[in-house]
């Protein structure tokens, strides 16, 4: 580049190397880095919060306050006419046999007010009564002994336990009143109450305490919906994507199907919630809830995804081999089934487990089914009222008590650590069965 | 006798085809296999499809068009009045014949004695009701004579329809069976007809994909257009005020009818995209370049992942994030600077939002920053420009239409998004320009509307799909425009 008197003269030009101009440029070169590094950090710095936020919340979720106490299945009340007769067992009062069992423990007079029986049976959770019953159900030779059950406590008591009740709070005020307060240390202080490993988040449905609800109807759910997408999808899907790439004439239909297919990829999922509700519940009549209806959206869902990781899959089998198999004499129908596919099924499998990861965590439609569902017992068939993982985390989430807020928290922990194992699955077959042609 | 029960015979008698074929090439290969024209298993194949196929589509067929044809049957039986009733008792009397008539196979011969004399007039119909509801069958209400009478005469015709369907699927299936055993020669070209099979089988598949699409617009469109007939269009794409007034006894004398108006949801769901698009946009672009300009491997290797993960949390989990530690957080920062921040405002959803898409923009800028050619950058560097320089200069300039069309398909994105906006924004219809108070978007009126107990023919509900229809052609229009950028401002390095 040639400076010339001219141009000199004619307007200041910088000069090549004015350091003061240098400076502002590499000032700008470290403002620009810093740009990058503090967006970075502001996305890493949401990550960990999101994290920390789900975690701490969630975590006290996992364990539940039980009493652990001695309770006398009185004949009197359970079975009076001796006659062991199991449709009789449902009509005693449990909780009151529950609620002097604890008394007992506090020290407590036989007789008592009605306001200390009914502070009692505050420490307790409403569920304590089917706990009891079910005991005696499953085994009726208790009946007149005094054998030791844990007990459900009360979702205040439970929330207590858990610091989220603030002690100083006046009594009118509080969930729990002054003796009742005074009862739950000394039950904490004799061990007779405690905090345990909540196995009832596993074992229980729905419920309208926070204590008895759990999440076994929604893992059933969505594991009935994950196996009904994995049979529909990924045949239909592997089966779609092997005609369009291999078979199909390079023609305008066909490349009307391709964009049709990306395009479906990106539909919001809101709109295959109604597609759903109006085909399937409204047009074919199934039942609203089942977990059947819910897997076919899902399935339509990751049909895309499934296509389109089968067809980079069976892109990525080099020509070679198909031209190898069509030397020996196979048709194109065997190269496909015989070389083909089983060369491009870690490309498959690998696609396959991420669309099952979208379809997991899906929520949308499933709200527009009907999966919003208060199912209380496990469903034994996909055309049973079922719900889902996320439908319950959303159900719960819109509940207003405190005991809810932390199952939300540890039902989303649960969600998280299944989407981590499946990923982890999914990172760990493409790297094994990775081939490099 | 069920159609499972017939498709069940059919498939033994395939199968059975399929071992006779099986057997035939044997013994037509005479020890030496290179005879035949294609491999054993294709012979059997061969028999098992042409004994099962025709037949199996023959049950196909009768399945879908015997209610039908058994319903105009029917009709003849039922009285002239019938037809005076409006849609939905007709519908109801119509319901109560079909429910008896499959429920009378269940009952003993004397309780199908008491029901067949209520219907000669000799006992009264609450007698047969009662006989149907100690079987387990229960009717909203006694049915009329002539409806015990239809549900007997249905249920002959249905089980004169099944043994006929199940002795034409029976022929097919046998004919089809001596039709093949009988031409297995060793030139047969088995195999080809098997792929033939194979093959439409193949294209079917790709068909429900097709018929996914086809099928979304019909249905969403059809209800749409229900929608319209009962609510003006104008009201709803024009409308300013959202107000679906649900049905209630006293709706037809108020006259008032809801509004429905679009308007307000469009642009809370464009407020939020846009907040959302000002967070993902800047910080996505940034990471995005510096991750592929500047990041060492190490730097990389975390980040890479750490934003992928951010992709894979499922948006429920984010909605619950923003309402339970995001929008109180929001609140109280504006309160301790005297703003008054709702606890689920615009800024809670469109931020929260916002961190959701930012992989969206900052995996497809990294790909499209990374394609540009790297002697683009070594011009540049040769000519003296800083890194940033070059950047700024050269690489944005080059990659600016595939990251146009990234941030338009993270706006597609963002304006479908349901669970964040459902749980971190408010349900309150608003047309403001605060972003500090709630508004709601157009996904959560549609979960709304159709989380309730309404019949399916209300406005209210009906709404829902007209919303849903909107929504999808808006993003369908950003996609394919996005496409369409990309495509036509795509540079061809060689």
């Amino acid at each position: 580049m040639t400076l010339d008197a001219h141009a000199e003269t004619a307007h200041h030009v910088p000069r090549l190397n004015d350091p003061a101009r240098l400076r502002t440029r590499y000032a700008s070169e470290a403002r620009f880095r810093m740009y990058g590094i503090i967006a970075l950090s502001i996305a890493i710095a949401f990550l960990i919060g999101l994290f920390a936020s789900i975690i701490s919340n969630g975590w006290s979720a996992f364990v539940q306050s039980e009493y652990e106490v001695p309770i006398y299945l009185d004949p009197a009340k359970i079975d009076p006419d001796g006659k062991r007769n199991v449709s009789r067992y449902g009509l005693a009062d449990y909780t009151a046999m529950a609620r002097d069992g604890v008394a007992k423990a506090l020290g407590l007079p036989e007789n008592l007010d009605r306001k200390t029986k009914r502070d009692l049976k505050g420490l307790l959770s409403r569920a304590v009564d089917v706990q009891i019953r079910d005991a005696v159900v499953a085994d009726p030779n208790l009946i007149g002994k005094t054998i030791p059950i844990r007990l459900l406590a009360h979702g205040d008591v439970d929330a207590l336990l858990k610091g989220a009740i603030d002690r100083s709070i006046p009594e009118d005020r509080r969930q729990l009143n002054d003796q009742q307060l005074q009862w739950v240390d000394k039950l904490v202080t004799d061990g007779v109450l405690n905090k345990r490993f909540n196995a009832g988040l596993f074992k229980f449905g729905a419920s309208s305490q926070p204590e008895s609800s759990g999440l076994v109807v929604a893992l059933i759910g969505s594991l009935f919906m994950m196996l009904t997408v994995m049979l529909l999808a990924v045949p239909i899907g592997v089966a779609a994507a092997a005609y369009l790439e291999e078979f199909a004439p390079k023609n305008f239909w066909t490349d009307l199907i391709e964009v049709n297919i990306n395009n479906l990829a990106a539909v919001p999922s809101i709109v295959f919630g109604l597609l759903g509700l109006a085909v399937f519940i409204n047009f074919a009549g199934l039942p609203r809830s089942a977990s059947l209806v819910g897997g076919l959206v899902l399935a339509l869902m990751t049909l895309p995804t499934v296509i389109i990781a089968t067809r980079a899959a069976i892109r990525a089998v080099p020509p070679s081999i198909r031209e190898a198999a069509l030397g020996v004499g196979a048709s194109k129908m065997q190269t496909l089934f015989h070389h083909t596919l089983p060369l491009a099924f870690p490309g498959i499998m690998t696609g396959t487990i991420i669309g099952l990861v979208q379809a997991l965590g899906e929520t949308a439609p499933l709200l527009l089914i009907g999966m919003v569902a208060f199912v209380v017992d496990m469903p034994s068939t996909v055309m049973e009222p079922a719900t889902a993982l996320p439908v319950q985390i959303y159900m719960w989430a819109t509940s207003a008590e405190r005991g809810f807020v932390e199952r939300t928290a540890g039902a989303t922990i649960v969600l998280l650590a299944f989407l981590f194992v499946m990923n982890a699955a999914a990172v760990l077959l493409r790297r094994k069965f990775e081939r490099k042609w | 006798m069920s159609f499972s029960a017939i498709l069940l015979g059919i498939a033994i008698i395939a199968a059975v085809a399929f071992f006779v074929g099986l057997a035939r090439a044997r013994s037509a290969q005479n020890g030496s296999p290179a005879k035949l024209h294609s491999r054993l298993g294709y012979y059997g194949w061969y028999s098992a499809i042409l004994a099962g196929l025709p037949a199996m589509l023959l049950v196909a067929v009768w399945s879908a068009a015997e209610p039908a044809v058994l319903s105009n049957l029917i009709k003849g039986e039922l009285p002239a009045k019938i037809d005076t009733l409006n849609i939905a008792q007709r519908g109801l009397i119509l319901d109560q014949v079909e429910t008896i008539s499959k429920g009378l196979p269940k009952l003993d011969a004397d309780a199908l004695a008491a029901v067949k004399k209520t219907r000669l007039g000799f006992a009264p119909v609450e007698e047969a009701q009662q006989v149907l509801k100690d079987k387990g069958i229960v009717l909203g209400s006694a049915p009329p004579p002539y409806a015990i009478n239809a549900a007997i005469d249905l249920m002959h015709y249905r089980g004169w329809s099944r043994y006929l369907l199940a002795g034409i699927a029976a022929l097919l299936a046998l004919g089809g069976l001596f039709y093949s055993a009988s031409s297995i020669r060793p030139r047969l070209r088995a195999r080809n007809l098997v792929e033939r099979v194979m093959l439409g089988l193949l294209i079917a598949a790709s068909t429900v994909a097709i018929l996914t699409t086809v099928g979304i617009l019909f249905s969403v469109l059809f209800e749409t257009i229900h929608f319209f007939q009962k609510v003006a269009p104008s009201n709803y794409f024009f409308g300013t005020v959202w107000d679906p007034r649900f049905s209630s006894v006293g709706r037809q004398l108020s006259g008032a009818e809801g509004q429905f108006g679009l308007l307000p949801l469009l642009w809370g769901t464009l407020f939020i995209s846009s907040v959302a698009l000002l967070v993902a946009v800047p910080i996505g672009l940034f990471a995005a370049i510096y991750m592929s300009e500047y990041a060492t491997r190490h730097i990389r290797d975390i980040a890479k992942p750490a934003l992928e993960v951010l992709a894979g949390i499922p948006t429920i989990v984010y909605g619950f994030f923003a309402l339970i530690t995001f929008g109180p957080l929001l609140r109280d920062l504006g309160a301790s600077v005297g703003l008054d921040i709702a606890a689920s405002s615009v800024l809670t959803a469109g931020v929260v939002m916002g961190v959701m898409i930012i992989p969206f923009v900052s995996s497809l800028s990294d790909d499209i920053i990374s394609a540009v050619p790297q002697s683009l950058r070594e011009g540049s560097y040769g000519l003296g420009a800083t890194r940033s320089e070059t950047i700024k200069r050269v690489i944005l300039p080059a990659a600016l239409p595939g990251i146009v069309g990234a941030v338009l398909l993270a706006a597609s994105r963002a304006i479908g998004e349901t669970m964040i906006v459902v749980l971190a924004a408010g349900i309150a219809a608003n047309l403001t320009l605060n972003p500090f108070e709630p508004v709601t978007t157009i996904t959560v009126k549609i979960v709304s509307q159709l989380t309730g107990d309404l019949e399916f023919d209300s406005p209210q509900t009906l709404v829902a799909f007209a919303l849903g229809l909107t929504l999808f052609v808006i993003t369908l229009a950003l996609n394919v425009y996005a496409l369409y950028i990309v495509r036509k401002y795509r540079e061809q390095y060689e």
